[in-house]
């Protein structure tokens, strides 16, 4: 079987056994959680009778065991459950299937994310591979200087800075980015401006120095010493000669950077106020909404073993031991 | 492009000429000389042989011929005039303008010179293509063209494979047919067979002249080989601490040098031990079988007898099983059948069921130093461990048999409070010596010790292990490619090929006729103070 195929396949089932623990991990520290959706819904005054067939409604008063093979379980057929909030004491059943809830919410983020990697990735690469290429001179220092300044910062703060600045005292861009469905793609783009700058600020920092990294490491290579023998210009040698073989370690580096824009920007969303996934998740685990809570989870741990996965994928195919063995 | 030689000039023109060079390297903080106002002058269609030991400056004053200052040093001084051009005036693009078209340069390491990204004829000809000297269908079938006319094998297809899936060999030879691709007046080759085995360095040394001679390149010869420069060069440079030794005519400089330092640097060959047979054998391997993983085996059916008190030399070429051999004896990669006899008992064949004096009892020093050692230990902590462990010293009569060893390996106890990194290679090898001997082990088993270092160094070291030996009875196994070495110290040979024992025998009878076929090949391929040896050995073979 050829090497990229087979490690393709042991990844994807490592990444398979990976999400089958994690979810283990989410279920049991959700049972965790001090007090129950019964009791946070219907209040302290509740009566217990009242709680205890809320409970049995909802399922939860079978054992733990049994609750999380019913959840696997229906996981597997897609199925992601139904949300506990909306069944209001009232008894009319509101609730709403949790994929209702979490897929437009998700297509928000992977929309913010997207958005920001479109800015991130290639800027971070251009300014890594320059940096490298004038190392140690004063532009060097600079961008090192300005990328490290950004990333220092609490991500909220550098929202309101550019708040401030773009959307307050040059008024460019909303301030909030409450997307809605109906919206255009370009008032779509607009709106999120602010949340994707924030992020890319956030984020190039560290893909720029490792880009830039893995090419210096790269220069004291006795092949680099002989593509500048043979009369190479110094971009070629760095485009050439050292980029191709420093892909793996880069990959990796946006690969965990892009998981970042997906799971990790709650903070911006609150910020911004925009409708993803991350203030979706915090949300569900102040009202005790269970199902949401391990929906959410599982998307994140999905997005981080994908997206490792395809580093791993560039780190083969950008080696030529690997991909074309003996 | 001038494939034609006459319109290049004729043989003796001036083509290089370098004039009072001083270089500068950047170390510890601060500037030191590296080259110190050496003259060079070569003439078209010449080749120039520069030797000396490592440190001695060679490399730099070869890439210097390029106009090339490597990272970390400065042309400080003089002057370099290539075919009429000043290489130290001349700008950066004007210098890349020649690199690679008219000079090419050859690096020791093939392996690691050629990028692991790119196919080997996208390499041989991108200086060709890049300066615009020719197209790249048109370089690309010259390429093809000098792979056949090196030897090497598929010449149609062997440029369509990446770095990794090629041989030392024969990435060796790609890369002088790289250099050549652009037909370049002048070629600098840097040590291109030091990392080869003898073996196939007479391949590529063949290929390697035939083509200079062929394109009448002119070309400088940077080794640290007597011998091997001897068939290569026209005339031989002899370089030391950056200043210029002497330089004489090829034939002249081995017949009368006229430097005592000269002299000293073939002084390694004419140390020989007289053989002594032994009959009490301490260790032997007996049908020893071994494979790394669940590939292929690389031990096949292994047994060697070790007298005590001798040493045996095991030789071979790379991946030979030379080193395997000792893994196994160590412990380190269990058999996977045959028996490891030592003195008188089967050891097993895991390293941790073995008990505490068998360990002792067995020590082992590898070739590099350098990684063989902790960098943040002192030498006493580095050879005291052994003594606390094995021995059980602590305190004052620890610190005095560090003293000891210290002595008998020719350092004094100013040593124990430095850090490896503040030694020299020599001393580096004597401290791992030293741990060795601290054990007070029955053998001791040398994995190529002496391969990284210089001849001189490598002497010194050679005749402390061979009076330790006479002191201390000890017994030595061990592991080289280098004839010359093995000439020196050895007892007994043992011959190996493909993981196999050829044979094995006394030094007298392995060295002299008649010889299996194998010990045949690698006994005439190591080089001779010969300038004649060379051709006298390819006649030869093209006879058999």
């Amino acid at each position: 079987m050829h090497p990229v195929l087979s490690t393709v396949l042991q990844r994807l089932g490592l990444g398979v056994v990976t999400l089958f623990f994690v979810s283990l991990i989410i279920f049991s520290s959700i049972q965790l959680l001090p007090g129950d959706f019964g009791e946070a819904v219907l209040g302290q005054a509740a009566l217990p009778e009242t709680i205890e067939a809320f409970r049995k409604e909802l399922g939860l008063d079978q054992p733990a065991w049994k609750r999380y093979i019913n959840w696997v379980a229906s996981v597997m057929t897609g199925d992601l459950g139904t949300s506990f909030s909306g069944r209001a004491s009232s008894g009319i059943d509101r609730s709403r299937a949790v994929v209702d809830l979490v897929a437009p919410r998700l297509w928000n983020t992977l929309f913010l994310a997207s958005m920001a990697a479109v800015i991130a990735v290639p800027l971070s690469l251009i300014l890594g591979v320059t940096a490298a290429l004038y190392r140690n001179s004063f532009y060097d220092r600079s961008v090192n200087a300005a990328t490290l300044t950004t990333i220092s910062f609490p991500e909220f703060f550098v929202a309101y800075i550019l708040i401030v600045v773009l959307a307050s005292l040059w008024p460019l861009f909303p301030s909030l980015a409450n997307v809605t469905e109906t919206m255009s793609f370009t008032e779509r783009v607009y709106k999120c401006a602010l949340p994707a700058l924030t992020l890319t600020l956030v984020i190039v920092a560290h893909m720029m120095r490792m880009t830039r990294a893995s090419i210096i490491n790269l220069l004291a290579s006795p092949y680099i010493e002989m593509a500048q023998l043979k009369g190479a210009s110094r971009s070629k040698v760095i485009l050439k000669h050292a980029l191709p073989n420093a892909w793996a370690p880069i990959a990796t580096v946006i690969a965990f950077n892009l998981a970042y824009l997906v799971v990790g920007v709650v903070v911006v969303e609150v910020v911004f106020v925009y409708p993803g996934v991350g203030q979706l998740m915090v949300d569900a685990v102040s009202s005790r909404d269970i199902p949401v809570v391990q929906a959410c989870a599982l998307i994140f741990a999905g997005t981080y073993i994908i997206l490792n996965l395809i580093a791993d994928v560039i780190g083969i195919v950008t080696n030529p031991r690997l991909l074309h063995p003996r | 492009m001038s494939t034609d030689p006459e319109s290049r000039g004729t043989k003796g023109d001036i083509l290089l000429e370098m004039r009072d060079i001083e270089i500068d390297g950047f170390s510890d903080e601060r500037w030191h000389d590296i080259i110190k106002g050496v003259d060079l002058t070569l003439r078209r269609g010449e080749v120039m042989g520069l030797i000396g030991e490592s440190g001695a400056g060679k490399s730099t004053l070869g890439k210097a011929a390029m106009g090339f200052a490597q990272p970390g040093c400065r042309i400080k001084g003089g002057t370099i005039n290539f075919d009429g051009i000043d290489l130290r005036a001349a700008s950066e693009s004007q210098k890349r303008g020649l690199w690679g078209s008219r000079i090419a340069y050859v690096a020791q390491s093939a392996a690691a010179s050629f990028n692991p990204a790119h196919r080997l004829i996208e390499q041989t000809v991108e200086a060709t293509v890049g300066h615009d000297i020719q197209t790249e269908a048109e370089a690309k079938a010259d390429a093809r063209e000098l792979y056949a006319s090196l030897q090497l094998p598929d010449p149609d297809t062997i440029g369509d494979r990446y770095p990794h899936q090629v041989s030392g060999g024969q990435l060796q030879r790609i890369m002088t047919a790289m250099a050549m691709s652009p037909r370049p007046d002048l070629i600098i080759f840097d040590e291109p067979t030091t990392a080869l085995d003898v073996t196939t360095q007479v391949e590529v040394l063949v290929a390697m002249r035939d083509i200079v001679d062929r394109f009448n390149t002119a070309a400088i010869y940077i080794t640290h080989d007597l011998a091997v420069v001897a068939q290569m060069a026209d005339f031989i440079k002899v370089l030391r601490y950056g200043e210029e030794v002497e330089q004489a005519e090829t034939r002249k400089m081995l017949a009368e040098p006229e430097q005592d330092y000269t002299k000293s640097l073939w002084s390694v060959r004419a140390l020989e031990k007289p053989e002594v047979k032994g009959n009490d054998i301490v260790l032997s391997i007996d049908g020893v079988d071994a494979a790394y993983g669940n590939s292929v085996k690389v031990l096949h059916d292994v047994s060697i007898n070790i007298p005590r008190g001798r040493t045996v030399a095991v030789v071979g070429e790379s991946g030979s099983g030379k080193s395997t051999t000792a893994r196994v004896i160590t412990g380190l990669l269990p058999q996977l059948k045959g028996d490891i006899v030592f003195n008188g008992e089967v050891l097993p064949k895991v390293l941790k069921d073995r008990n505490k004096d068998q360990l002792r009892r067995i020590q082992m020093i590898y070739q590099m130093a350098d990684t063989a050692m902790n960098p943040r230990q002192t030498v006493a902590e580095i050879i005291g461990r052994p003594l606390d462990f094995y021995h059980g010293m602590t305190g004052a009569k620890r610190d005095n048999r560090i003293v000891e060893l210290l002595e008998m390996i020719e350092l004094d106890e100013s040593f124990m409070d430095r850090l490896p990194s503040e030694l020299s290679g020599g001393q580096k090898q004597r401290i791992c010596i030293a741990r060795a001997l601290a054990a007070e082990p029955d053998i001791i088993i040398c994995d190529e010790v002496t391969s990284a270092l210089d001849q001189i160094v490598q002497e010194g070291i050679l005749r402390l292990l061979l009076r330790l030996q006479k002191e201390f009875n000890i017994t030595y196994l061990f592991i080289t490619h280098d004839i010359a070495v093995v000439q020196a110290i050895s007892d007994e040979i043992v011959v190996m090929f493909q993981g196999e024992v050829v044979e094995q025998g006394l030094k007298s009878e392995i060295l002299s006729p008649p010889h299996p076929d194998y010990t045949q090949l690698l006994l005439s391929s190591v080089p001779e103070m010969d300038p004649d040896w060379l051709d006298r050995l390819v006649a030869e073979r093209a006879e058999a």
